[in-house]
């Protein structure tokens, strides 16, 4: 990166500087790339040619970029690219999309370029080239000093970083101003930014691959047309992770919307990969042509793609010492989702990463009404035990549970089309090294504050009365009441089977040992053969009753358990949606006592004041019918995250209660295949 | 509380289990004793005997008369009391039928009516029902063996206190132990252990004896350890069964709750569990039968034998030392006839004793075989023909499961 950035020093010709500067930002990907595919392709040199294509004339440069994108995403195979594509920019323009079905995410980028060309400003040039590069050579000089060797996903963490270095608040202010305006400039009839937002979203998060070219799209633009503020969007787009995630997505939004059309028309041609090109397609023209098409039409569509995504918890293993020592997990990710930077990636994380994780998210999507998935809770005790490190079998079930429930704690959330395209989720996957969680402690600060809050919202719930308009929310909340009631007697029940299980099974291994005792003091000879073969059967019966034992527990008991959480995040739901009634029925009232001030000043004859009222009763007019649609935006978004919910619930507990039957099934067979292999020994006593 | 119509119902059942325990050796239809009915009065459970018999001594050749279980545990002391039977094993009494655990789940069942649905309310009488009818069954059964063994007995079957307990058409007002006699017996039990440590430390002169001594002794714990254990397998096993249970009518609420796929999905893995814990609970029902029952009978029947080979000792270490008195008379020559009488007396009753006491304990060693095996094979057969239904209800279930979704 600071390399290539250094070969590129200010003094060069003004055209050339921006794509410099953004090819320093694209070839710092392949270059950084070089300590990664020296571990995954076996020829460092793959990454090499975006590095001559710097010191080639001007119009390869030009493409250039283009290539690296692909290059990016898709490592070795792409890397390639360049030298053919940056023979003619007109080449490069078809060549990928025709030959190389690889580059899914090549059309889309590379189509947009000629209306990106065309489309935005031209004019101020020179002012934003010149500082740029200045400041992130410097940037990236102490990066590359302070740590080498870092993978390409590295890469982009240290370019997240060293840009919001680098840009800071300015940027952020910049493209808060600008976004607006490119949202607005853009065809997409869609009405208010708030809408473009989740518009936006469902859209993202169908067709990952698209996140990460939109921000090189970006540079793109930066290229031909290079503004302050792309370049800024387009570094604070990469600040994901760092800033909120706001930012982020009013970036991205302008970023898809922008490319609507050009993609549209390329989607159509592009049929390479239909799992993750498909859903697309609709989405895209339903964003571009058919705005109208309902947002609950989209979510069936997206309920029925299977994400590749696999996420696995595994190996729990103990850090540390004494009080201070936590269970670090490792969270494997295996996807082709080209969001991600490669096919599979481990982290480390501990649980308080996991809690951490549900705060952030919970903090930025249930207030819109989201169903977030709760994670495992808190268990003092549990975990004091394993702290206190006697390797005894209940810590160990302990450890082994909570790396269950871990699990599907974030096989839930990635199997959410929103949370996926959370940059806190990729990160949470990704990161080598996450900030430490600091308020999910349970005798912290924070935690006291946590539980202040509650306490308040469960008052101020109370105390809402509020009539309910439409019936399927009050159907539904009574649903959800009496289902989240049942389910939590059928985890009690649950749970004493389980108990009564293991405590079978306990009692059948102590039996078995009794019948050997017995069957070695007979002094029949075949009656003792027999008893000994019967302590033998009871014995694998115990297995047997052990083994259900785990399954009505992790199958069966914990999938309730789940949901009963998850009822819990439902109701959170419906409760933010009371929340935004309040405080539209609150201005409404507001709203009220203005228009009553209004009259009386006119009954008064006060026409100094009447200005002022008038004003008033405008301003919060426009709030009524702010707050209005916010409860309107909600409660579609609630209802259609309970639908979603609601079919989640009901494929899960279909495929887990089948699991646990067929493992039941199972422990049958092993069964009768015991009791069959005795009853030839029973025959047999004389 | 229980009609007769129930019992019977259940009675053909438990009848081939009383005699698979009592497998005798002898095969004669001289005499023949059944508990034909029974029934369940407050505190007490009366025993309609039924007896078939050809022998001169009866007057007419089928007759019935009811008994309760004091009568029964009259019967038991009185063989055990006799001198004469000093040389066979007593079968053992029935234990005391115990209802009170049951009857109060009814009573408290029937307090709580008002806070549970009907369904569920149905559902733990039934349960209660027949546990209750379970507790009854087995009652029975061992007061049947009882009978049974002391018929097929070739003494016992003479004795004329049997005779009397099978054709007395009238109460024989036995009366329970008092307070007095139960001290008595309790005084009599801690010198005849103590005295049993003393006998048993006695070196037997015949090999056969000394084996079965410590095999008996040895057999004894161990039966009376897997009986514990077996009876707390089955208790967690009924547990889970009644887990089962209401998780199945969990399920069921949840399932009517509304009229969607999962609702109705629930249903059917509702109906499943149902059935799952009726299997469940037979083969609990049928491993105590032919399992826990067979080690407590035996566990009880061992005890019987020991005591018989106490008596033996006992007769032995008085004949040793009717010896000893009587080469001491004879040293000292002085009442050297007494002596040797009563010599002679010991001897003959030890004798009379071992020579009984080892033909008894050969047939107990082939009943307890017998039995055994009978057992085993039906245990073995129960557990698979449960385990098979078990199999096909899972599978045809999960096809209609799959087939749905």
């Amino acid at each position: 990166m600071a390399a290539s950035s250094e070969r590129s020093p200010p003094p060069f010709p003004d055209s050339e500087e921006p794509e410099l500067l953004e090819d320093s930002d694209e070839g710092a990907d392949a270059f950084t790339g070089t300590s990664i595919s020296e571990m995954d392709s076996p020829s460092p040199d793959s990454t090499r040619p975006p590095k001559d294509i710097f010191n080639e004339p001007l119009e390869d440069i030009f493409s250039d970029p283009l290539s690296n994108i692909n290059s990016e995403p898709q490592k070795k195979v792409d890397t390639k690219i360049p030298s053919p594509s940056s023979d003619e920019v007109v080449d490069l323009f078809s060549d990928p999309l025709d030959d190389d079905s690889e580059v899914i995410s090549s059309p889309e980028v590379q189509n947009p370029m000629p209306d990106l060309l065309n489309e935005p400003v031209q004019a101020p040039k020179s002012d934003v080239l010149g500082e740029p590069p200045v400041h992130k050579n410097a940037a990236r000089q102490q990066y590359i000093f302070e740590d080498p060797p870092k993978g390409s996903s590295k890469s982009s963490s240290v370019k997240k970083a060293a840009s919001a270095e680098l840009f800071g608040d300015e940027d952020e202010e910049d493209l808060f101003k600008e976004l607006p305006k490119v949202v607005t400039k853009k065809p997409q009839p869609l009405g208010p930014p708030v809408d473009v937002f989740t518009e936006v979203k469902s859209d993202v998060k169908v067709k990952p691959q698209v996140k990460d070219d939109p921000t090189d799209l970006f540079t793109e633009e930066a290229l031909t047309a290079p503004a302050p503020k792309p370049s800024a969007s387009s570094s604070s787009s990469r600040t994901n992770g760092v800033h909120s995630e706001e930012h982020d997505l009013f970036s991205e939004a302008t970023v898809e919307l922008s490319l609507d059309s050009p993609r549209n028309d390329r989607k159509k041609k592009d049929a390479v990969k239909p799992s993750v090109s498909a859903p697309v397609a609709p989405v895209a023209s339903s964003s571009s042509k058919a705005p109208s098409k309902t947002l609950e039409e989209l979510e069936e569509e997206e309920s029925e793609d299977t994400f590749d995504l696999n996420i696995s918890v595994t190996n729990p293993e103990k850090v540390g010492d004494g009080m201070n020592a936590y269970m670090a997990y490792k969270v494997s990710t295996q996807t082709s989702l080209t969001m991600f930077r490669s096919k599979m990636f481990t982290v480390r994380r501990r649980f308080s990463d996991f809690l951490g994780l549900y705060e952030k998210l919970s903090e930025k999507h249930s207030q819109n009404g989201y169903i977030v998935p709760p994670p495992p809770e808190k268990s003092i005790l549990g975990m004091t035990k394993v702290k206190v490190g006697k390797e005894d079998p209940s810590s160990a079930e302990f450890v082994e549970r909570r790396r269950a429930a871990l699990e599907r704690y974030l096989q839930r959330v990635v199997s959410h089309p929103s949370l996926l395209q959370d940059p806190d989720v990729r990160e949470f996957l990704e990161k080598e090294e996450l900030p430490r969680a600091v308020s999910t402690q349970a005798l912290s600060g924070a935690g006291f504050l946590k539980m202040l809050n509650k306490a308040t919202d469960a008052v101020s719930k109370m105390t809402i009365k509020m009539n309910e308009q439409d019936v399927w929310f009050d159907e539904k909340i009574q649903d959800v009441e009496n289902e989240e009631q049942h389910m939590r007697k059928l985890h009690i029940m649950v749970e004493s089977l389980v108990n009564h299980r293991k405590e079978l099974s306990g009692n059948t291994a102590v039996f078995a040992k009794s019948v050997a005792m017995l069957g070695s003091s007979e002094d029949n000879t075949a009656l003792s053969r027999a008893l000994s073969q019967l302590a033998e059967v009871e014995d694998r019966i115990e297995q047997i009753h052990q083994e259900k034992a785990a399954n009505d527990f992790f199958t069966f008991s914990e999938l309730l358990a789940d949901y009963i959480r998850l009822l819990g995040a439902v109701k959170g739901c419906f409760d933010q949606r009371m929340k935004a009634w309040q405080r539209w029925q609150d201005a409404e009232n507001m709203l009220q006592k203005k228009r009553e001030a209004e009259a009386k000043l006119l009954w008064a004859n006060k026409p100094d004041k009447l200005q002022q009222a008038k004003d008033e009763i405008a301003e919060w007019e426009a709030k009524v019918t702010q707050y209005e649609r916010e409860f309107e935006r909600i409660s579609a978004t609630v209802r259609k995250e309970v639908i979603r919910f609601d079919k989640e619930k009901a494929r899960d507990f279909k495929r887990q209660i089948i699991k646990y039957l067929e493992s039941l099934l199972n422990s049958q067979q092993q069964l009768i295949k015991y009791w069959e292999a005795f009853l030839p020994e029973a025959k047999a006593i004389a | 509380m229980m009609s007769n119509l129930d019992i019977n119902f259940f009675f053909e059942d438990f009848r081939l289990n009383a005699y698979i325990l009592n497998v005798d050796l002898q095969t004669d239809a001289t005499l023949q004793v059944d508990i034909s009915d029974a029934l369940s009065e407050r505190d007490k459970v009366k025993f309609t005997v039924h007896t078939k018999s050809t022998l001169p001594n009866f007057k007419q050749n089928e007759f019935s008369v009811v008994r309760q279980h004091e009568e029964f545990i009259w019967l038991h002391d009185s063989f055990v009391e006799n001198e004469e039977y000093a040389g066979y094993i007593i079968p053992p009494s029935p234990p005391r039928p115990d209802f009170d655990a049951s009857r109060e789940k009814l009573q408290k069942l029937g307090e709580g009516e008002g806070s549970m649905t009907k369904e569920e309310f149905t559902k733990m009488k039934q349960e209660l029902e027949a546990e209750y009818l379970a507790i009854f069954k087995k009652t029975v059964a061992m007061h049947e063996v009882f009978l049974c063994r002391v018929a097929a007995h070739p003494v016992l079957r003479k004795d004329l206190n049997f005779h009397v307990f099978l054709e007395y058409n009238q109460d024989l007002s036995v009366r329970g132990k008092n307070k007095k006699e139960k001290l008595e017996d309790f005084f009599k039990n801690v010198v005849k252990s103590a005295d049993g440590v003393l006998v048993a430390g006695v070196k037997d002169v015949d090999d056969f004896f000394e084996h079965e001594k410590t095999f008996l002794l040895e057999y004894h714990n161990r039966v009376k350890d897997s009986s514990a254990k077996s009876d707390r397998m089955i208790r967690s096993h009924k547990s889970a069964a009644d887990d089962i249970n209401r998780i199945a009518s969990t399920l069921y609420t949840l399932g009517t709750q509304d009229s969607t796929d999962l609702c109705k999905f629930f249903l059917k893995v509702s109906e499943l569990f149902e059935k799952t814990r009726k299997i469940e609970a037979r083969v609990a029902a049928d491993e105590d039968l032919k399992l826990a029952d067979l080690l407590k009978y035996y566990l009880r029947e061992s005890q019987a034998a020991k005591d018989l080979l106490y008596r033996r000792g006992r007769a032995l270490v008085d004949y040793e030392n009717a010896n000893k008195a009587l080469d001491k008379a004879r040293a000292k020559n002085k009442d050297v006839l007494q002596a040797e009488t009563t010599q002679q007396v010991c001897c003959q009753k030890f004798e009379k004793i071992s020579e009984s006491a080892k033909q008894e304990l050969i047939d107990f060693k082939t009943r307890r075989v017998a039995a055994f095996r009978k057992n085993l094979v039906e245990l073995a057969e129960l557990e698979l023909k449960h385990a098979k239904g078990n199999l096909q209800l899972l599978q045809s279930c999960l096809g209609v499961l799959k087939g749905d979704t």
